[in-house]
């Protein structure tokens, strides 16, 4: 029954890496918890994961904070192709 | 009731949707100039197929699925591109450690993780270089996912790709990242 649930260390940190958008399964997770007993260097990279993930998401909350607008200058220039594209 | 047959009004288009379509393109390509040739791109595409418009939607909608055919065909462009610096692998591909940790690539304990908080703006510029070092494909789904948060299935129909194909791509940004951050950062 273990055998099945055994995984590569690829796997078990593409498990990781899914989990901390909350998209593992609880199979999934299963298989990540029992590969942490025999793989020391998976935990640390979920650790390690755990503290980029926090890193990313206020990064996302910085950028979401911008709305990015074209210039007026931008538009006017758009508007000119366009106009030119027309005829 | 008869519903008014909605009609183009191309003279009327950069007023009223150039942002919003510079700001749906930004969002997926991280790139104000790129974003803004797909603007161009779309509205040309649109001027050309007018006579198409069936009145059946508005047409802010019928603009934006111009537009997202642009963002699909980038995608696949910077996805089929020959030569491209490819993710360094971290794991075994084949042979009997195959999915094991490369030995060089295995994760170190960071000594310094502490003390560099997350406030800091240095730290954040050093990670917008390491996602920029990502090969473009690889950054563009690793955005749209963390940064700006999109559904995975969003993405996937968006980009027509799968949803195991796109936890591959993000489980290669995020090893390549976290490695980059800790020759950069944490271990520097």
């Amino acid at each position: 029954m273990f055998k099945k649930l055994r995984i590569t260390c690829n796997e078990a940190t593409t498990i990781c890496d899914k989990s901390q958008y909350q998209e593992a399964s609880f199979i999934e997770k299963i298989k990540l918890n029992l590969h942490f007993l025999t793989c020391q260097i998976c935990r640390l990279y979920t650790k390690q994961n755990n503290k980029m993930s926090r890193l990313f998401k206020s990064n996302s909350i910085d950028c979401k904070r911008k709305t990015i607008c074209l210039s007026e200058a931008d538009k006017r220039a758009l508007k000119k192709q366009l106009e030119e594209y027309k005829v | 009731m008869l519903q008014e047959k909605i009609t183009l009004n191309p003279d009327k288009w950069i007023n009223n949707y150039a942002d919003y379509l510079f700001n749906y393109a930004v969002v997926r390509v991280n790139d104000g100039d790129l974003a803004k040739d797909l603007v161009q791109e779309t509205f040309y595409a649109g001027l050309k197929s007018a006579k198409n418009f069936l009145g059946k939607s508005t047409e802010r909608t019928w603009l934006v699925s111009i537009l997202k055919r642009k963002v699909i065909d980038h995608y696949r462009k910077i996805n089929s591109k020959k030569g491209q610096a490819e993710v360094r692998m971290n794991f075994y591909d084949t042979g009997e450690n195959e999915g094991s940790w490369i030995e060089e690539r295995v994760p170190q304990s960071w000594d310094n993780a502490s003390e560099k908080t997350i406030e800091n703006q240095e730290l954040k510029m050093q990670l917008e270089i390491c996602i920029d070092n990502l090969p473009e494909k690889y950054a563009m789904v690793f955005r749209m996912k963390t940064i700006q948060e999109f559904q995975t299935e969003e993405i996937c129909k968006e980009l027509d790709i799968t949803a195991s194909n796109l936890w591959v791509i993000i489980h290669r940004a995020r090893t390549q990242l976290r490695k980059c951050m800790e020759d950069n950062w944490f271990n520097n």
